[in-house]
């Protein structure tokens, strides 16, 4: 071994050294994307900052309860619009969870991989896809501008239907997979001791996989209760206490989006509020879902 | 049950008939049920088709490519609602798919402590179940003021280019556009994150085997393997965009006059439904629901797409 190429194998020895052009340049790309990371959570604490000080600061008992005041008037409140939201997601989540825990034991039960059930897998990612302004255009084709409840044109029931179409994907989605991980031993014990298919499923399987499809539907729920595009022209809005569920109702979204637009400062705190309580309500919808898949894995 | 009936125990007994009754019910309502889905997709594509038949016999093709909307003299042409769909969802894709993916890559990485990394890929989420509506509401009254000094720097400077080429004043397609990438980023990272978690972690270790460097692992080795994902990931945000309607309604302006500029005030497809829809009557319904149809075919184009980018794509491991 001669002088020149120990002085090589010395160059290129396995020390880091900071100066290469390659070490340079991975600390350029770390550097960007710590930057892009910033700036994706940068949004998220500024919305929640914003709605915390400016709707926060205005939350009093009289605002939860009280009806919003008419243009030009202080004072009010949202109180219609809480009890419309909660009222117009429950119809909603009565009509998605049963046709979307139905449709994935469907899937992941009788018939995994038949036609029929990749047509449906294939009709719940196109379902999923569907913009939900769309929904609302159907379901006023279908309900509010046929009248086919009593005569009743804008009702909270069309207003709850549209919401469940947009829900029904992610429960069905929930649902199969949640199934699917139901271990196949299960099924056979219970077919062995002589139970129904029906009895394995709502015996066995179903409440095995509580706990991926409980959180599935409670971020559905949450995704809900935030929809807005659906409700425009299939809920409409009310200045007045919810009349049941066949009249136009109220509720915080579209609370939000008509009086956002308004000149007056007394709606524009309103919707602030709204904006408060609807954050929590679905952050605390998201936190509780969470806890519920974290049942799962202990 | 005593052992004196033992004999009994080994008969052949049938099911009772309400047992085979109540299974076989059982099967067909979980069969209804699934069908459903179909059947309000059918539904959707009905209504949409049905309700634009009047405006498609009445405009035609010439819908897409004139920007007359004017329910006065009962005239249509959507090109300015389209022009905006599409400027608006591919800028933002083009803002937000290097920053997602950049996220993705930081909160999979070791560069920080895994806690602060579950922290991060937390509040990211939490982003995407924040309501567009309150995220509109926050773009009228923080994001526009905050943006209208830029976007008339914009302007003075650059106002001969045909996209900078009117003085901002107010609601816009840039706020609109800043917005969407609010609402997709996090459904970029998400799945970005979720396909480099899935990359067999033996090719990284053979990366830095052979004497690579973090970031050229991550460029030549990890990323190439994680694209099928990510592109799927990018082809749903696409879609997300066209149809989001609230936070853009709220802050395109809802202009129906054609501009080239990102500084004027626009209207996207969704948008002028969500304004229009509920006043309008006559020959408006029916040219809305044409728009609504072009705006369908727009989603399930991407949707399908994005499908098949993720099976044409894919590496597969055995």
């Amino acid at each position: 071994m001669n002088g020149t190429s120990a002085g090589a194998f010395q160059r290129s020895s396995l020390t880091f050294r900071p100066q290469l052009a390659r070490n340079r340049w991975n600390a350029v790309f770390t550097g960007l994307a710590g930057l892009a990371t910033a700036t994706a959570v940068l949004p998220l604490v500024l919305v929640l900052v914003y709605v915390l000080i400016k709707g926060g600061s205005l939350i009093s008992f009289s605002l939860l309860t009280q009806l919003p005041p008419a243009p030009g008037l202080e004072g009010g409140g949202i109180g219609n619009a809480i009890v419309g939201t909660l009222l117009v997601t429950a119809i909603a989540a009565l009509i998605a969870i049963p046709v979307g825990v139905g449709g994935g034991i469907y899937l992941a039960e009788y018939s995994s991989n038949g036609s029929f059930a990749s047509f449906v897998r294939f009709g719940t990612n196109v379902l999923a896809g569907v913009p939900s302004i769309i929904c609302g255009v159907f379901v006023y084709g279908l309900i509010v501008s046929t009248r086919i409840f009593f005569g009743q044109s804008y009702s909270a029931m069309a207003g709850g239907i549209a919401l469940a179409v947009l829900m029904i994907p992610t429960v069905i989605k929930t649902t199969d997979e949640g199934l699917k991980l139901v271990p196949q031993d299960l099924r056979l014990g219970a077919l062995g001791v002589g139970a129904t298919k029906m009895v394995t499923i709502t015996q066995i399987t179903l409440p095995a996989a509580f706990s991926p499809i409980a959180t599935g539907i409670m971020l559905g729920i949450a995704r809900a209760a935030g929809e807005t595009a659906p409700l425009i022209f299939t809920a409409l809005f009310s200045p007045f206490w919810p009349e049941g569920v066949f009249n136009p109702i109220a509720t915080m979204s579209v609370l939000i989006y008509n009086f956002a637009i308004m000149p007056y400062q007394a709606q524009i705190s309103l919707a602030w509020a709204a904006s408060f309580v609807l954050v929590l309500m679905i952050l605390a919808a998201n936190i509780l879902a969470r806890w519920l898949s974290h049942l799962a894995r202990a | 049950m005593s052992l004196d009936s033992g004999p009994d125990l080994f008969t052949l007994r049938r099911r009772p008939a309400s047992d085979k009754l109540a299974d076989r019910s059982f099967r067909w309502l979980s069969v209804a049920l699934a069908s459903l889905v179909g059947l309000v997709l059918l539904g959707i594509l009905l209504t949409v088709i049905s309700g634009s038949r009047p405006a498609i016999a009445a405009y035609g093709l010439a819908f897409l490519t004139t920007s007359n909307w004017d329910p006065v003299g009962d005239q249509y042409g959507a090109l300015t609602a389209i022009y905006g769909t599409i400027v608006t969802s591919a800028l933002s894709l083009l803002i937000a798919v290097p920053l997602g993916v950049g996220t993705a890559i930081f909160l999979t990485e070791n560069i920080i402590p895994a806690k602060l990394r579950n922290t991060f890929a937390l509040m990211v989420e939490l982003l995407a179940a924040i309501p567009s509506v309150v995220l509109g509401l926050w773009a009228i009254f923080v994001l526009e003021p905050f943006l209208r000094p830029f976007l008339g720097f914009l302007y003075t400077s650059l106002g001969w280019l045909p996209i900078f080429s009117t003085d901002p004043q107010g609601p816009g397609m840039a706020p609109a556009i800043l917005i969407l990438v609010v609402m997709i980023l996090p459904i970029i990272t998400a799945i970005a994150r979720d396909s480099l978690m899935q990359v067999p972690p033996e090719l990284r270790q053979a990366a830095y085997g052979i004497g690579t460097t973090r970031w050229g692992a991550i460029l030549q080795v990890i990323l190439p393997a994680a694209v099928s994902g990510i592109a799927g990931g990018v082809m749903l945000a696409l879609g997300r965009a066209m149809g989001e309607t609230m936070a853009v309604t709220m802050i395109i302006g809802n202009s129906n006059n054609f501009s080239w500029s990102l500084l004027a005030p626009g209207n996207t497809i969704s948008s002028m439904l969500a304004n229009q829809f509920g006043e309008a009557d006559g020959n408006q319904v029916s040219a809305l629901m044409y728009a609504a149809l072009v705006l369908m075919v727009l989603t399930l184009l991407v949707n399908v797409l994005a499908q098949w980018v993720v099976r044409r794509l894919s590496l597969k491991y055995t």
